[in-house]
Parts: structure tokens; sequence; C-alpha cells
């Protein structure tokens, strides 16, 4: 029987919000290293924590977005370990009553749609930051992080390969983006992901599990789940025991190491939080939030499918940010004659040309208003399909206006049946022999034709009238 | 009540000797059992306090409320470097 992988996924994002968890810091990225700090923060004794509202309710909202109960009491313990970059010696977390609890998202698979089970978000505080490079026999503690809200969103052990647990992995971070609960920069350690992996034989229980920790890009998340059970098979097939133990992804060594810590470092004896009173949330607070609810990007796609006839993976392209969905429903009131022409323009067009510039669509040189231009010159004949590629580079070089580009550069479809019928006798008469085979039935030479009337008319020939005349001329 | 003495020193980081070790073991049973008393309480029906007071937590708005007063908050550190703490090397 062949080997099943079982993962679960904790993901711990940070809340953006202006303020730490506790007190009035300022969470601003990259500041003088421990200039964001205060007492509370920096656990002197007698400092009081206060709860920072905002982060509450993103916490909130982020668990109606995926479904989950909201638990309109909840409370806060403290998780004890020693580190220096703890300087309280405990984290404030939510064990025993988080305040969300119950939730799923919806994935994407071969085989459709597959529904994931979230477990809980509870609110914690982050840890500051520990340096030991090039350092000899001492290490420097920057506490600017200490204290910075984060939510913790743990699944139920029911991916079942990588590509699942990355397909989980991207869909929260698109609602976390949409939310706007989180800035979600993986880079900066915004959102960043433990994995628990184990294998069975399929339909036996679950096996020993290993936690991957603290793993922050797609990519090293996929290669360490595979890399981890696999090893974990190779044990088990030798018939070894896999030891239950946190361990490191090496992504320099594409490989997973023991981190060797004790095990009482995972005693980490919770006990309620006595500076801390529980969370009360009133469902009528509960409901005000869920009304200043954005639509979310599965609800979005759908829309889009059905509103605007787009195919599954036009919707799912134009849905990766709210940005961009924004862009192209502003395209689309511009220029409403055609919304597929408008996702082909945007998604492949448009994006094409920002990728290799290195931007992103809120970085555009051209607005919705100025791609709908292009698009209403090709609907009323202006111009050919192919020759407004050549404008579309021309606005983003220039910035100038779709018109004044037609106009400069002599672009304007030529639409005159007269001079169409100059060019295409001219084709005619340069090439006798083609036109001696067509009519002699070899009806394939009518492309060619067309492509030199075009060619002579440098792209601009109408098309449409091109092909009409030529059937008729050609007789 | 058996207790690991040396096991809880060591997870709240406090230095015991065997002898001290040997005399605490005793004490702290003695008030591991008193609390034990509190099990012989039938509960059934009672939600478990969360807090000693009844009140909600209170909340503040998320706005910054503090300067960077670095200098004087690292007046008391032993050791600082560029506005960083030096401490003891620590490597997981
Ligand atoms: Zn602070």
């Amino acid at each position: 029987m062949s080997w099943e992988m079982v993962i679960g996924l904790e993901v711990h994002c940070q809340i953006n919000t202006k303020t730490k968890a506790f007190c009035g810091c300022s969470t601003e990225f990259g500041a003088e290293p421990n200039s964001q700090t205060c007492p509370v923060c920096l656990g002197m004794p007698g400092q009081l924590p206060v709860l920072n509202d905002v982060a509450a309710k993103k916490t909130i909202l982020t668990g109606l977005a995926i479904n989950a109960n909201i638990n309109l009491e909840s409370k806060f313990d403290r998780k004890n370990y020693f580190y220096p970059d703890l300087p309280k010696g405990y984290q404030i977390s939510q064990f025993a009553v988080p305040v969300v609890e119950g939730g799923y998202i919806d994935i994407p698979t071969p085989d459709g749609e597959k529904r994931l089970g979230v477990t809980r978000i509870h609110m914690e505080e982050d840890a500051g930051k520990s340096m030991h490079e090039g350092l000899d026999a001492v290490s420097h503690i920057d506490l600017n992080r200490s204290g910075i809200p984060l939510m913790e969103i743990v699944s139920e052990p029911d991916m079942r390969s990588a590509d699942e647990a990355i397909a989980y992995l991207k869909q929260l971070h698109q609602i976390i983006k949409f939310l706007g609960v989180s800035g979600a920069d993986m880079e900066k350690g915004q959102f960043r992901c433990d994995a628990n992996v184990s294998v069975r034989r399929k339909g036996e229980p679950f096996g020993t599990r290993t936690e991957m920790k603290n793993m922050n890009s797609f990519r090293f998340i996929k290669q360490a789940i595979e890399f981890e059970a696999l090893r974990q098979i190779e044990i088990l097939e030798d018939g070894g025991e896999v030891k239950q133990e946190s361990r490191l992804w090496d992504s320099v060594k594409n490989e997973s190491r023991s981190m060797r810590s004790k095990e009482e470092a995972h005693d980490y004896r919770y006990f309620p939080e006595p500076d801390l009173p529980p969370l009360r949330v009133t469902q009528e607070e509960v409901d005000a939030i869920k009304a200043s609810m954005p639509e979310l990007p599965n609800q979005l796609r759908k829309r889009f499918e059905t509103e605007f006839g787009l195919s599954a993976y036009d919707a799912d392209v134009l849905t990766q940010t709210q940005s961009l969905a924004q862009w192209y429903e502003a395209l689309v009131a511009a220029h409403p004659a055609n919304p597929k022409q408008c996702a082909n323009w945007l998604a492949n067009e448009l994006l094409g040309r920002l990728k290799e510039l290195n931007k992103d669509i809120t970085e555009s040189p051209i607005s919705a208003k100025g791609l709908a231009s292009l698009l209403d010159r090709i609907a009323d004949n202006t111009i050919s399909g192919k020759i407004a590629k050549d404008v579309l580079d021309a606005m983003m070089e220039s910035g100038k206006d779709v018109d004044v580009i037609i106009e400069e550069k002599g672009l304007k479809q030529v639409s005159d049946t007269g001079a169409i019928d100059a060019m295409i006798q001219e084709v005619l008469d340069a090439n006798p022999g083609q036109v001696e085979a067509y009519k002699g039935g070899q009806d394939r030479l009518f492309g060619f034709f067309v492509g030199q009337v075009m060619k002579a008319s440098k792209g601009k020939a109408n098309p449409a009238m091109v092909n009409q005349r030529l059937k008729e001329l050609l007789g | 009540m058996d207790i690991d003495v040396k096991k809880i020193a060591n997870l709240s980081r406090i230095r015991l000797t065997d002898n001290e070790a040997k005399e605490l073991a005793p004490q702290l049973s003695s008030i591991m059992g008193y609390i034990d008393k509190l099990s012989e309480v039938n509960t059934d029906g009672v939600p478990p306090t969360a807090h000693p007071h009844d009140v909600a937590m209170p909340q503040r708005a998320d706005v910054v409320t503090n300067a960077d007063r670095r200098d004087a908050l690292q007046q008391p550190a032993p050791r600082t470097e560029s506005g960083l703490y030096v401490v003891p090397k620590v490597i997981e």
C-alpha cells in the first residue's frame, strides 16, 4: 500500500496595526534598533498590558472570512520560556480559549474543490530579534519587534500533499491581503509558517509527526514538506521509528535538520494571564465587523466568471490582488462592450509589459481609462488589434493619449475601399503565378494574398475589408 | 505527591543545590496537597473562573503614544552597543 502525507499548518501572521499589541509603541518596520520600545514591551516589573482594539477586530474579521465561530468571550494566557529576546520570560498568547475557532478554506485541486479545516486563530505577541552573525561570545538583541501583534492560524491536519499545503497557504495569504489585516510580506517575516508533517499507509492512523519551523517562502515550504515526508518514509521502511521533534529547513543545503532542543523546552506551563481580564465582544460588534468585510477572492473569482464570462483561469489571474481586480472592473466600466477582450488585454498585454518593467498594476504608467480608449479604437476600426499592440507600447513609453499616438505615427487603419482595392490589385499583379494557382483550385493561397496586402499596408489595412474585397476581386 | 524539583527549577532558571532540592521537595508537596483540597469540591456546572475580577478587558485605540526613550530605557542594561542589547551568546 502506498504512503500518504498528513500535513497541518500553523501560520504566524503579523497584524498590521500602528502600535504594538499591549502598548503604544510604533510598529514601523526598519526603525533604529530598540527605538520603538517602552517599559511594557521591555518587560519591566510592574507594567500592565492594555490590548490594542484594532488587533482584536482584525483577528475577528479574519475569523469571519474563513467561516469560523467567534468566541464572544476569549482569554489570554502566559506561555513561559526563557530566551533573551523575550524580556518578560513569557509570551502573552491565547491558549485555552482563542477568539476564533472552527473555520475552513476551500482550495482548488485536480479532483475539484477541497475543504480544509481551520482549528483556531488566536492572538499573541511577537518576540524580539536576536542576532548572532559575526559575533564571537555575544548575541545582540533588538526589541522593536517585541510585543508586535500576531495572529496564529492553526489548520486541521487535512492536507495530503505539499501542493495542497501550498494551495491552502496561498489562499490564506490572499484572503489576508484582501482583508487588509496584514501586510503579509513574507520577506519581512509578516507571514511565516510551521508545518507539521507525518506519513502513514493509506487508511491507517496518523503517524508520529515532526514540526518544520519558521519558513517564509512558498517554495521552501514545498521543498521542506516533500523532503521531510521522504525522510520519514525511509526511516519507516527501514523498520525505524520517527522521532517527534522540531526541525529546521536549511534552504541552502536543501535538507531538514533536528533543532536538538531539549524536551523540556516545550514545557511552556501555560497559565491564565492575571494582568488581562477576558476579552468580551458582543454579537452586535461581530456583526458590524462582518458588515465591513470586503468581497473575498473566491467570491470575486466566481463573480468575474458569471458576470463577465471569464474563464476560470482569467478570473484567477485578475483576482490575485484587490488592486488588480479593481483595475479590471474600472477597465470594464470604461469599455463595457467586451469584458473578455478587456481581460485579455489586461492579463496578457498590459501585465506582460509591466512584468518586463518589474512593476505591478498599481505602478502602471497608463490608466484603466487609457487602456479602455485603446480598446475603443479597435472596436471602431480606427486601428487593428495588431497595430494596437504597438500603440500600447508607445502609450506606455510616452504617456501620450491613444489618439495622439495614432495621429502622430499615422497608424490610422485604412478602411477606404478605393485604397484597399489599389493595394490588392498591386499584390495580384505582382503574383500572377499564385493567382493562376488559386483560380485553379488552391484555396489555401487566399491567406497568402491577405498576408501580402496587410504587409503592403504596413498592417494598417482593415483586415475584415481586405478579406471581403479580396474575395470579390479574385472572383 | 512526588515533585521533580530539579526539573521545575531548571524550567524557571533557578539554580538549586541537591540539598536545597531535597529540602524544597516536601515543602512543595505540602503546598500541592493543600491545593489538591480544591478538587474535593464538586464544581459540576460551575464555569471556570477566567479572572478574579468580573470585568471585561479595557482596550486602547491604535495610536502611537510612546516616543523613543531608548537612552533612558537602556540605562539599567549591563551592556549595549549601537543601541542593541548585548547578551551572552545564545544559539538554538
Ligand atoms: Zn512598548
